[in-house]
C-alpha cells in the first residue's frame, strides 16, 4: 500500500513530523514501512505561467514561439511540445531553474531567436511516465485556469510528496485504506481523525424505479447496494484527486473512473461504475458462473468462467466478475451519461479462487480477499456520491437499491489488567490501557481491572483476548517490554543418541579430509533413476514428483543424493578445481506408491564422491589419485570408528563400473554401495575418475550400540603367523580372508592382507595373496602345539575350499 | 715391576692419544686391561713380592689402571660426541620444504551455523527435534492455525505432491508434532532446524530450498517479555555483545503477538548507513507468543499453558554473520567457497 504523506494530512493532522519519523513511528507500532520515497527530486524555480501568446517560430515549423506571463515578468519561451496553446496555464522553467536529473534552465537562442525558459512536461518535473495520464504522455502539462500565475508549481503538483510504501501483512486488511492508515496513525500519534464529506443532494426520482437487484449467492454476496448517478459530465477529474491517485501509485482516466478509484483508496471499499445505459438492463442479477460462460473484461481479454465464480449480470449476461473486473461492453467511457454504481461486500475466499483461477489480481481483488469493513461499504458508495455530484455534475438519484443480509455487528472481547502484564511480563496500569483503548478508538467499559472492549468492524482482526494484548502491546510499545529469561524451565537439553551419532559421523568425515556440501533434495527425472542404492531399488521406489514444479530441474523428491552432487562435481571441475573430495549426510524420499497417499518414507544417507588427486606431495614424489581402495579406506574407517562390523561383497548397481562396485551389508543386511562411477556416465557428465559411496546411515545408527563395554586389555602375548596363498585369479580375498577367521576361530583374533602378488614365479591366472594371523589367547600364553594346528587347519581349508595351495 | 708398570701406562696413554677409531680403543682397552692385558700379566707377578712391596706395587698398579682406564673413557666420549655431531649434521634437512599434506575437510557453513545455534539453545535447555520434509497439510497449515483458504497461505507458496501431502514450507510441523507427542501435558523447550522448500525463483536472495531453526518454549505462564530476553541472548552471542535487538509487531497465523526481530546494525550500530539501508536495523527473525488455537489443536489448554516461538532462516544468519551476498553459493558447492568456511 503507498500512502501518500500528504493526502494522509487530509484525516490526521502531522504536525511537525517528518515523512521518515512517520515512517519508523509506524514500523515499530506494527506495520512495517518498506520505504519512503520522495515523489519528485526537488526542482526550483518552476512557476505557473500563463501562455499569452503562441505563434509558430519563424525558422522551425515544430517550434513555438510563447509569451509566457509569469506574474513578475512575460518570458519569451520557444516550445516544442504539440499541445502546447495560448490561453493555457503551464509549468514554466525560468532561466537559472534546476530540474530533476540535473538540468540547468538558461536563456539560449532557438535558430536565431530568444528562450528564456522551458515548458515543462509532467516527465521533466520528475513523475514516472507510467503515471502520466495518456492524453498528455506526448505533451506538456496544462493546470486548471483557476491556478494562480506566478505561484511554485511545487504544491499543485504534489512534487513536495512522500510516499510510504507500507508491508501489509494478512491480518492488517484495515490498513489498505487512507482512513485505515488514518487510524492508525492517529492511535500511534494520539490524535483524532477527520472524516470525508458523504453528504449528497439527492434528487426527488428513486433509484429503485431505475434498477433493481436480486442476489442469487447471498454466501457469497450477502451485500449488493446500486446507486444511480444522472447525467453525468465525463471530463478530467480536479488536480488535486489526480495528484492523489498518481501518488498512490493509480493512473488518473477520468472523473468518474478517477472518483471509484480515489474512493477506494481512501475507505478501503472497492466500487465498481457501470455505464447505465450499456448496461441495458433494469435488473442486477448477482449469481455464479456458469461453467464455460465468458464475458471480455476491461482489459479486453476474453475470460472463461466456472461455478466457482461469482459475476455481476444484467439478467442476461455477466457484466463483471464479482469484486475482480469489470465488463468492457459496461464500462464507463467519455460518451457515458449515467452511472450505476455499484458498492458491495464480496466474500473472501470466493475473490481469492476467482483470483488464482483468472490470474487477475486487482486493487479491487486484494481489498476483497484481505476482508473488508461491512459498515463502510455504504458510507463509500455515498462518498463517491457526494464526489460525483461535486466533480462530475451529476444527479444523485434518491436511496440506495440493495440487497441486505450482511452481518454488522461487532465483537466485544474482555481483557484483564493482570492477565495483560502476566502474559506480557509488564505492570501497565488500567489507566495507561483505557489510554491505549482510546487512542485505538475502541470504545469500552471498564470495571476495575476488567475491560470489556467493543471492537470496531473496520478491525476484523480481533477476536479473542490475544488479538486484544497485541493491541495494546504494540500501542504501549514492544520497545518497553522488558528482558526477562523463562523461570519455569527445569528440562536439561541436549542432543539424542541419533543426533550426536549423526555429528560423530560428520566429525569423522571431515577428519579424514571430506567437505560437506548441501544439494537440493528436488531433481530432473534422469537423476532420479540414478544410482539408486540396491537395497532402496529392492523395493521399487516410485520417484515422487511434485504436482506442480517451478522446472524440470526440481521435479521430483531425490532417491539419492549422489547425482546432485556430481553435479557440484562437475561444476567444479569445470572451474579447474578437479581434486574433489565430498561428502553429505541428508534425507531421500522413499515410497513404493503409483500415487501417494501417504508420506515417503525419509532415509537418512551418508555419501560421498571423490575425484583427482588425494595425496600429493612432488618433491618426495609421494602422489597417488584417488581409487577404489581409498575410498573403501574412509568407510572401513568409519565402521571401525563405530566399532561396527560390515561386509563389503561384490555388487552390481545401474551407472557404476561394473567389476569396481562393492556392496556394503551389517549383519546380512545391504546398506548401501561403494566404487567407481560408471566410466560413461563419469564421460557424460564431465567427471575424470570418480569414485563414490552411498550409505543407509539409519540402518547403520540402528545396528550400533550407544554405549561400548569394557573387554579386558589381553594380558597374554600374541603370536603372528603368514602364510601366502596362490589362488585363481577369481578368487576374492575377501572370501579367503573369511575363512581363515572362521576356521582360525577363537583364537585367531586378526588377520591382515599384506601383499597381493601376480607376475614371475606365479602361474598365469593365478595370484598370490598373503595372510598375517594374530593368534592370541585371553587366558593362557599359548604353545606352538595350538598354533601349528590351527594354521595347518587353516591351510587346509583353504585349499581345499578355494583349490589354493601355499605359496613356498 | 714399577718401571714396568711405569712403561705399561706411558705406551698406552701414548697409543690413546694417537688412535681416533673406538673400536681400536676397545682393543687397547683388552691389550692393557682385559683378563689377558699386560697390565694384569704384570700383577700376576706380585705373588713375588714382598710383603711391604705388595700394597706399594698395588697402589701403583691401581693408578695406572684407573688411568687407562679414564684416559680411555675420555677419549670414547670425545670420538663419539664427535660421530654424532657429524652424524647430526649430516641429518640436517631443509626445514623449510613443505611437509607432507593431511586432507583437511570441513562442515558446510550452514551446518556449522545451525549447530552453533543448537548447542546455543542446549546450554538454555532446550532439545532438539527433527520432523519430515514431506508433510501433510495437516501439520504444515491446518494445525498451526492455516486453514484452508486463509489469505495468510498466500505468504508461502508451497510445493504440492498432492492435495494433501506438500514439501513443508517452515519447521513450524515439528512444533506442532512435539506437542502432540507431549499429550499437554508436560512444559518443554525445543529446537527444531531443517530443510524446507518454497516456490520462488532461485536469484541472488531467495532460494526454493533453505534451512529454517524454529524455537518453541511452552509452560505455564510464559510471558513475552521470556522470548525478548531469549532472543536478545541469543542475538548478542551469535552475533557479538554490542549488538541489540529491537522487537516490531507483526503478522504470523500461528502466534498472537507476533513480532520480528531486528538486530543493530553493525556497521552503524543503529545510526542508519547503506548497509542497513539507512534504518539503523536488519531483520532477523519472526516469532511471538503462542497463538491459543495452536496450542488447543495440539491438546495444551490454553488457559494453563502459553509459550512463545519464533523461527529464522539459517542462510539469512550466515549471510548477515559471514557476509555472503548471494544465497545460491550455499547449494553451488564450489570448493573455493566451502574451503573459506571449513574452520567456521
Ligand atoms: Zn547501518
Amino acid at each position: 500500500m503507498l500512502v501518500s504523506y500528504n493526502w494522509l494530512k487530509k484525516y490526521v493532522d502531522l504536525g511537525e513530523i517528518t515523512p521518515e519519523e512517520l515512517a519508523d513511528k509506524i514500523t515499530k507500532s506494527g506495520i512495517e514501512v518498506e520505504s519512503v520515497d520522495f515523489f519528485a527530486e526537488k526542482s526550483t524555480n518552476v512557476v505557473v505561467g500563463y501562455v499569452a501568446s503562441c505563434e509558430k517560430h519563424p525558422d522551425a515549423d515544430k517550434l513555438n514561439l510563447c509569451q509566457v506571463d509569469v506574474g513578475e515578468e512575460t518570458l519569451q519561451i520557444i516550445c516544442g511540445a504539440p499541445n502546447v496553446r495560448q490561453g493555457q496555464k503551464v509549468a514554466v522553467a525560468k532561466p537559472g531553474a534546476k530540474l530533476p536529473g540535473g538540468m540547468k534552465i538558461k536563456k539560449v537562442k532557438l535558430r536565431g531567436v530568444e528562450s528564456n525558459g522551458m515548458i515543462c512536461s509532467l516527465q521533466e518535473l520528475g513523475v514516472d511516465e507510467k503515471y502520466i495520464p495518456t492524453d498528455i504522455a506526448t505533451g506538456i502539462f496544462v493546470f486548471p485556469e483557476d491556478t494562480p500565475v506566478g505561484e511554485s508549481v511545487i504544491p499543485y503538483l504534489n512534487l513536495d510528496d512522500a510516499i510510504l510504501e507500507l508491508d501489509i501483512l494478512a491480518n492488517r486488511a484495515d490498513a489498505m485504506s487512507m482512513l485505515g492508515v488514518a487510524y492508525e496513525v492517529g492511535a500511534i500519534l494520539g490524535k483524532d481523525i477527520h472524516f470525508p464529506d458523504e453528504s449528497v443532494t439527492v434528487e426527488e426520482t428513486m433509484a429503485e424505479e431505475h434498477i433493481s437487484v436480486e442476489v442469487d449467492a447471498p454466501d457469497l454476496n450477502p451485500y449488493y447496494g446500486a446507486f444511480v448517478i444522472k447525467d453525468v459530465e465525463i471530463k478530467a477529474s480536479p488536480l488535486w484527486m489526480r495528484n492523489a491517485l498518481i501518488a498512490a501509485g493509480i493512473r488518473p482516466i477520468n472523473n468518474v473512473v478517477d472518483i471509484t478509484n480515489y474512493v477506494l483508496l481512501e475507505y478501503g471499499q472497492p466500487l465498481h461504475a457501470f455505464d447505465y445505459d450499456r448496461f441495458n438492463s433494469d435488473k442486477i442479477v448477482v449469481r455464479r458462473a456458469d461453467a464455460g460462460e465468458k464475458i471480455i473484461t476491461l482489459d479486453e481479454q476474453e475470460r472463461t468462467l466456472d461455478e466457482e465464480m461469482l459475476v455481476i449480470t444484467n439478467g442476461k449476461e455477466a457484466t463483471a466478475i464479482a469484486g475482480v473486473m469489470g465488463g468492457a461492453n459496461t464500462e464507463v467511457i467519455d460518451e457515458t451519461k449515467n452511472v450505476l454504481l455499484e458498492a458491495a461486500y464480496f466474500d473472501g475466499g470466493s475473490i481469492r479462487k476467482t483470483v488464482k483461477a483468472t490470474g487477475l489480481r486487482s486493487e479491487s481483488s486484494s481489498r476483497y480477499e484481505k476482508g473488508i469493513d461491512p459498515n463502510r461499504v455504504k458510507k463509500a458508495g455515498m462518498r463517491a456520491c457526494h464526489l460525483l455530484q461535486k466533480y462530475a455534475n451529476g444527479k444523485v438519484l434518491s436511496g440506495v437499491v440493495k440487497f441486505d443480509k450482511l452481518d454488522r455487528s461487532e465483537k466485544s472481547v474482555e481483557v484483564n489488567v493482570g492477565k495483560i502484564n502476566g502474559r506480557l511480563g509488564t505492570e501497565i496500569s488500567a489507566e495507561e490501557i483505557a489510554k491505549i483503548l482510546h487512542r485505538l478508538k475502541f470504545n469500552f467499559e471498564q470495571s476495575n481491572d476488567t475491560f470489556t472492549v467493543t471492537v470496531p468492524t473496520r478491525r476484523g482482526d480481533i477476536s479473542i483476548f490475544e488479538d486484544m494484548l497485541e493491541e495494546v502491546a504494540r500501542i504501549y510499545g514492544y520497545d518497553q517490554l522488558p528482558y526477562t529469561l523463562p523461570a519455569g524451565s527445569n528440562q536439561a537439553g541436549g542432543l539424542t543418541v541419533r543426533q550426536t551419532l549423526k555429528r560423530k559421523v560428520k566429525q569423522y568425515m571431515e577428519n579424514v579430509g571430506l567437505m560437506e556440501t548441501l544439494t537440493y533434495s528436488l531433481t530432473n527425472e534422469a537423476n532420479v533413476q540414478r544410482l539408486v542404492s540396491p537395497e532402496i531399488q529392492a523395493l521399487q521406489p516410485v520417484p515422487v514428483s511434485l504436482h506442480m514444479p517451478m522446472s524440470e530441474d526440481h521435479k521430483y523428491l531425490r532417491l539419492s543424493i549422489l547425482p546432485e552432487m556430481l553435479r557440484s562435481l562437475s561444476y567444479n571441475t569445470a572451474r579447474n578445481q578437479s581434486d574433489l573430495a565430498y561428502y553429505e549426510l541428508g534425507a531421500v524420499f522413499v515410497s513404493d506408491e503409483e500415487k501417494l497417499t501417504k508420506q515417503p518414507s525419509e532415509q537418512l544417507r551418508l555419501v560421498s564422491a571423490l575425484t583427482g588427486k588425494w595425496v600429493e606431495h612432488p618433491w618426495q614424489q609421494e602422489m597417488k589419485e584417488v581409487d577404489f581402495y581409498v575410498v573403501k579406506g574412509i568407510l572401513e574407517g568409519l565402521f571401525h570408528f563405530l566399532e561396527l562390523p560390515v561386509s563389503f561383497n561384490r555388487g552390481k548397481v545401474d551407472g557404476m563400473h561394473p567389476g569396481r562396485t562393492a556392496t556394503l551389508a551389517i549383519d546380512g543386511k545391504t546398506v548401501g554401495f561403494v566404487g567407481q562411477l560408471h566410466p560413461s556416465l563419469a564421460k557424460e557428465l564431465d567427471l575424470k575418475e570418480t569414485y563414490v559411496f552411498d550409505v543407509n546411515i539409519d540402518a547403520v545408527f540402528a545396528a550400533f550400540e550407544d554405549i561400548p563395554q569394557y573387554s579386558d586389555i589381553p594380558k597374554y602375548p600374541s603370536v603372528s603367523r603368514d602364510i601366502a596363498f596362490i589362488l585363481d585369479q577369481e578368487v576374492l580375498s575377501g572370501d579367503v580372508k573369511q575363512v581363515i577367521e572362521e576356521v582360525g576361530s577363537p583364537l585367531v583374533k586378526h588377520v591382515q592382507i599384506f601383499d597381493v602378488y601376480q607376475g614371475e614365479n606365479v602361474e598365469e591366472g593365478k595370484k598370490s595373496i598373503a595372510y598375517r594371523l594374530l593368534y592370541q589367547d585371553p587366558n593362557k600364553t599359548l604353545k606352538d602345539e595350538e598354533v601349528e594346528a590351527s594354521y595347518k587347519h587353516i591351510v587346509e581349508m583353504v585349499n581345499s575350499k578355494f583349490n589354493a595351495y601355499v605359496r613356498s | 715391576m714399577k718401571e714396568q708398570l711405569e712403561a705399561i701406562r706411558s705406551e698406552a696413554l701414548d697409543k690413546i692419544v694417537q688412535v681416533e677409531d673406538i673400536k681400536v680403543l676397545q682393543e687397547i682397552r683388552v691389550t692393557y686391561l682385559g683378563k689377558k692385558g699386560s697390565l694384569t700379566s704384570v700383577l700376576k707377578g706380585m705373588g713375588k713380592l714382598s710383603k711391604e712391596e705388595r700394597p706399594v706395587i698395588g697402589e701403583i698398579a691401581n693408578k695406572v689402571r684407573d688411568a687407562i682406564t679414564t684416559a680411555l673413557n675420555e677419549k670414547i666420549q670425545k670420538l663419539e660426541e664427535a660421530a654424532l655431531e657429524k652424524q647430526l649434521n649430516q641429518e640436517t634437512i631443509d626445514v623449510t620444504l613443505p611437509g607432507r599434506p593431511v586432507n583437511v575437510g570441513g562442515a558446510h557453513l550452514l551446518t556449522s551455523i545451525v549447530e552453533e545455534i543448537e548447542d546455543l539453545f542446549i546450554g538454555m535447555g532446550y532439545e532438539v527435534r527433527e520432523g519430515p520434509e514431506v508433510e501433510t497439510d495437516y501439520y504444515n497449515f491446518e494445525a498451526l492455525n492455516l486453514p484452508q483458504n486463509h489469505p495468510a497461505r498466500d505468504m508461502q507458496d508451497t510445493f504440492y505432491i498432492t492435495n494433501e501431502l506438500l514439501l513443508r514450507t517452515h519447521t513450524s510441523p515439528v512444533q506442532a508434532r512435539t506437542m502432540l507427542e507431549y499429550k499437554g501435558e508436560k512444559p518443554f523447550k525445543m529446537i527444531c532446524p531443517g530443510k524446507v522448500y518454497r516456490r520462488d525463483t532461485d536469484d541472488a536472495t531467495h532460494s526454493h530450498q533453505f534451512r529454517q531453526i524454529e524455537g518453541l518454549y511452552v509452560d505455564e505462564n510464559v510471558r513475552m517479555s521470556d522470548l525478548k530476553g531469549t532472543l536478545d541472548k541469543f542475538a548478542k552471542k551469535m552475533f557479538g555483545e554490542d549488538r541489540n535487538i529491537r522487537l516490531r509487531p507483526s503478522f504470523f497465523p500461528f502466534t498472537e503477538p507476533s513480532v520480528e526481530m531486528d538486530i543493530s546494525c553493525k556497521v552503524c550500530h543503529g545510526e542508519g548507513c547503506n548497509v542497513c539501508k539507512g534504518t539503523g536495523w536488519i531483520e532477523i527473525l519472526g516469532g511471538g507468543m503462542v497463538h491459543p488455537k495452536v496450542l488447543e489443536m495440539a491438546g495444551y489448554d490454553p488457559k494453563v499453558y502459553s509459550g512463545f516461538a519464533f523461527g529464522m532462516g539459517t542462510e539469512r544468519i550466515a549471510m548477515l554473520k559471514y557476509g555472503v551476498s548471494d544465497i545460491r553459493a550455499f547449494y553451488t558447492n564450489d570448493v573455493r567457497f566451502l574451503k573459506q568456511f571449513h574452520q567456521a
